[in-house]
């Protein structure tokens, strides 16, 4: 029998026992690496696992991360859990199958060819019996060896499951970090730095340590925290720090009104993202070129929840529950900061409020452990304010896109420039020698805070993510240029460079298809022959609709499409906009094509939100700032579209049976891309600096 | 000890009169529903039912809520007899990471006890003091209507 070559994350931790272990009790354990973020993952992931062992979905149980005994997937970002732990739990259950196939054999005296499965029920004419009647942990005590094949994707099933930590949210039984006790827990808060840059000139905690209920009061450097038994005292005592404390700050930041400028002028490292000529590239000098710069502002995270984190601190080590993307990232990170070994600390996943990239999750999760230390054998629960969150987690970057094209003078595309400036998207912990943790750069003795960085294109890149064209061009030549100084933490937000690009792309598109009178669908159509993209492409304009669409005063419509990453979900989105004294968009017609579906209100679920997050991104966020400090520190200096803003939307998706891929991110860029396309078919303002706001209207005007 | 009738039972709770509401909800009658996610009244989803009226648990202090009838997400309905709106939010999957769900299902119970058949700007309206980050307001509209047509059904 041939082998198949396994999943890259099961190649890494081949044990199957590593990731099932049926139970006597009639369910099977299933430890993915990956995480809930409230994106519906263990769901899908579940519903995999059913697929496969062919079991009800009920039986399957997904167990929280936990660097103790979960294999290690990295982190659960990118839009890749489908690909990495989907693929991977396919062919651990298929070989679990077989095995367990061959045990029921044996067990009913049976050949295996004779045997039927179903619900987990091994049938013969010998007899029955059942996953957990031979529940049997060194059955999986092996290596995968990919002799089995996991269920062709026609054989699949494509479900709408009911999410599995729904019922637990929506009855408002515990369920998330914020929601953990133990056993004489206490409560912990941080005092932070008013501004990035300031350090602690003085400090009394004399009234905070005489408040009745305070445990510790515990002082690293620039690091204070409090530490009570019960969280209004931990508050209270907060306040009282506050009162009694006095920091030197200074003018570290750019200025907010000229960031174009600002990324352009900083040291950077540039690569060369593309550099392709086609044989048909015309050496003629151009007709015209069309240039333009786009901007988006430091993005906030904004989750609902502060970040939050326990930890307790016992003789053999630390324990620390988080909502952290990756279990193993951060241990790395606070086994450096923190000077123990990784093998003394277990961190354990706990679900948190929605996640859309790397928040504060991590830092917290070092607040914790360091209050902790001071309060042996107590686990201490660390929540930030709402300001901490809007103010300290880490930014999706500023960026700066220019893009130049040159035109024959038809108005086709000879040639493609484009370069992009920012900050890089990832400050991601456990890949750098020193920690990447917020306080472990407000230690007495700091860590070096090391620029954020760009994951390689090959596996996603960062700022320069979806920067390169997918239309055929002659000639493209995209250059990134990393900024180089981090006066403003960024980190991974939904989608990286994506959002920006996209919209920077998708804009300069139909500007030059209006250029030449041309309809930016039609236009579409013309530059892409990838059958996938061309498809969800028509089917958007069918769903919008866009032919036939009666132009009306105030109104306009917009397109926008991508292939996220360059080869992951294609989206195409139609967004209809009003503009009154505000912009409103009322409607988004999305359709998206993530290959094998495996739950299709998941997906549609992800596609939507995604979508509606990249409308409130791109009609009313932009992080605030003076020279000195965060100012947007609150959802009335930092709002985020509501009710009444929401649009309509409208999600599809194309049935295929190619490898499943992810979808919570596919939607962002199309979505920003047709948001500023419908303005300028609605008033003639072309917006390129995000966010689109009616000030910005009426300058144009 | 302050006494509190929360969900139909009376309590007590060690905490001091000043303290908000929501941390003797939370960390002295474990009822975690009730959820912190911003201290000021700008975000929804600490909201409870005083005497049937919406309110921030966050800022409410306990001295305010004694002698009054507090309901929590928890006090909405049962394991056995969910509200018809936990029913509905179920059956829309009108969530994505659930953490605003207790606060939009308190405002939408008290939309349904003034208003039984809202339409859906009626209910876009009654939410929009509350936040949701991950985009699932249409779920949410959609579920609301929902219970308000099952409930009207029965």
């Amino acid at each position: 029998m041939s082998t198949t070559a396994l999943p890259p994350s099961l190649a890494r931790n081949p044990r199957l026992g590593r990731w099932l272990r049926f139970r006597p009790d009639g369910f099977v354990d299933v430890h993915s690496g990956k995480v809930e973020l409230g994106q519906g993952i263990l769901t899908a992931l579940a519903a995999m696992v059913a697929d496969e062992l062919r079991i009800a979905p009920s039986r399957v149980r997904m167990i929280p991360a936990c660097t103790r005994d979960s294999p290690d997937e990295g982190v659960t970002s990118g839009s890749l859990s489908i690909q990495d732990s989907g693929s991977a739990l396919r062919q651990v259950c298929a070989e679990a199958r077989a095995l367990y196939l061959q045990a029921a054999a044996r067990a009913l005296g049976s050949q295996t060819d004779a045997i039927e499965l179903r619900d987990g029920m091994f049938a013969s004419s010998a007899g029955t019996t059942t996953y957990w009647a031979l529940a049997d942990d060194s059955l999986l005590d092996r290596d995968a060896e990919g002799r089995e094949k996991a269920a062709p994707a026609t054989e699949r099933i494509t479900r709408t499951s009911p999410r599995l930590d729904l019922p637990d949210k929506v009855m408002g039984r515990p369920r998330f970090i914020q929601d953990l006790v133990l056993r004489n827990m206490l409560h912990g808060r941080i005092l932070r730095p008013p501004s990035p840059a300031a350090h602690l000139e003085a400090l009394d905690e004399a009234a905070a340590r005489a408040l009745p209920g305070v445990v510790a009061v515990v002082r690293d450097g620039d690091f204070v925290g409090v530490v009570a038994e019960r969280e209004e005292t931990a508050l209270t005592a907060l306040d009282r720090l506050r009162r009694h404390v006095r920091w030197r700050e200074t003018d570290s930041l750019p200025d907010e009104s000229r960031m174009a400028e600002w990324v352009k002028a900083q040291p950077n490292e540039t690569t060369v993202v593309a550099d392709v000529k086609s044989d048909s590239a015309s050496r003629a000098a151009p007709a015209r070129t069309l240039r333009a710069t786009f901007t988006r502002p430091f993005i906030a995270h904004a989750s609902l929840a502060p970040s939050c984190a326990v930890a307790r601190w016992r003789d053999e080590g630390v324990h620390v529950w988080s909502h952290t993307q990756g279990v193993f990232n951060l241990r790395a990170d606070l086994a450096i900061a923190l000077g123990v070994e990784a093998s003394s600390i277990i961190v354990e996943h706990r679900e948190g409020a929605g996640c859309y990239g790397h928040n504060g999750a991590d830092d917290v999760a070092l607040d914790a452990a360091l209050l902790a230390r001071a309060v042996p054998g107590r686990g201490v629960r660390v929540s930030w304010s709402r300001e901490d969150e809007l103010t300290w987690a880490p930014f999706g970057a500023a960026m700066a896109m220019d893009i130049a094209a040159d035109l024959d003078a038809s108005g086709e595309v000879l040639a493609w420039r484009g370069d992009v400036w920012s900050n890089g998207h990832s400050s991601r912990p456990g890949r750098a020698k020193t920690p990447t943790l917020l306080a472990a750069g407000h230690l007495a003795k700091p860590f070096e805070r090391i620029p954020a960085i760009n994951m390689p294109i090959a596996t996603g890149g960062g700022s320069d993510r979806n920067a390169i064209p997918g239309y055929e061009f002659p000639a493209v030549h995209v250059e990134n240029h990393r900024v180089l100084a981090m006066p403003i933490r960024t980190s991974a937000l939904r989608s990286l460079g994506a959002f920006a690009n996209i919209f920077a792309v998708e804009s300069m598109v139909d500007e030059i298809a209006r250029a030449r009178g041309e309809d930016p669908v039609d236009w579409r159509l013309r530059h892409l022959r990838d059958p996938r993209a061309r498809a969800v492409i028509e089917a958007a304009a069918a769903r919008a609709p866009w032919k036939g669409w009666a132009p009306r005063e105030g109104r306009g419509r917009g397109f926008g499409y991508a292939r996220y990453k360059g080869n992951g979900a294609c989206c195409a989105v139609a967004a209809e906009v009003e503009l009154t004294h505000v912009v409103r968009v009322t409607r988004l017609a999305i359709v998206a094509d993530v290959g094998f579906i495996v739950d299709s209100d998941g997906a549609a679920n992800q596609l939507e939100g995604g979508a509606v997050q990249a409308a409130s991104w791109a009609l009313r966020e932009a992080v605030r700032f003076d020279r000195t400090r965060i100012t947007s520190g609150g959802w009335d200096t930092y709002p985020i579209l509501r009710f009444s803003e929401v649009p309509d939307v409208d999600v599809a998706l194309l049935p295929s049976h190619e490898p499943s891929i992810g979808a919570g991110e596919a939607a962002m860029g199309p979505t920003a891309a047709a948001i500023a396309n419908a303005v300028f078919d609605a008033c003639g303002a072309r917006v390129r600096d995000l966010p689109i706001t009616p000030e910005r209207i009426a300058a144009l005007l | 000890m302050p006494e509190l009738l929360v969900n139909g039972a009376v309590r007590s709770t060690p905490a001091e009169l000043d303290t908000p509401l929501l941390y003797a909800l939370r960390n002295d009658l474990g009822l975690a529903g009730t959820r912190f996610g911003c201290g000021t009244e700008q975000c929804g989803a600490c909201l409870v039912l005083v005497d049937g009226v919406p309110a921030y648990a966050c800022t409410l202090r306990v001295a305010d809520a004694v002698g009054k009838e507090v309901t929590t997400v928890e006090g909405l309905g049962t394991d056995d007899r969910p509200h018809a709106l936990q029913r509905a939010f179920l059956a829309e999957n009108a969530a994505q990471c659930g953490f605003c769900t207790s606060g939009m299902l308190v405002r939408a119970a008290a939309l349904l006890a003034a208003n039984p058949a809202p339409d859906a700007d009626a209910v876009r309206q009654a939410l929009e003091p509350q936040l949701c980050r991950c985009g699932s307001h249409n779920r949410i509209v959609r579920a609301v209507l929902r219970a308000s047509r099952e409930s009207g059904e029965r």
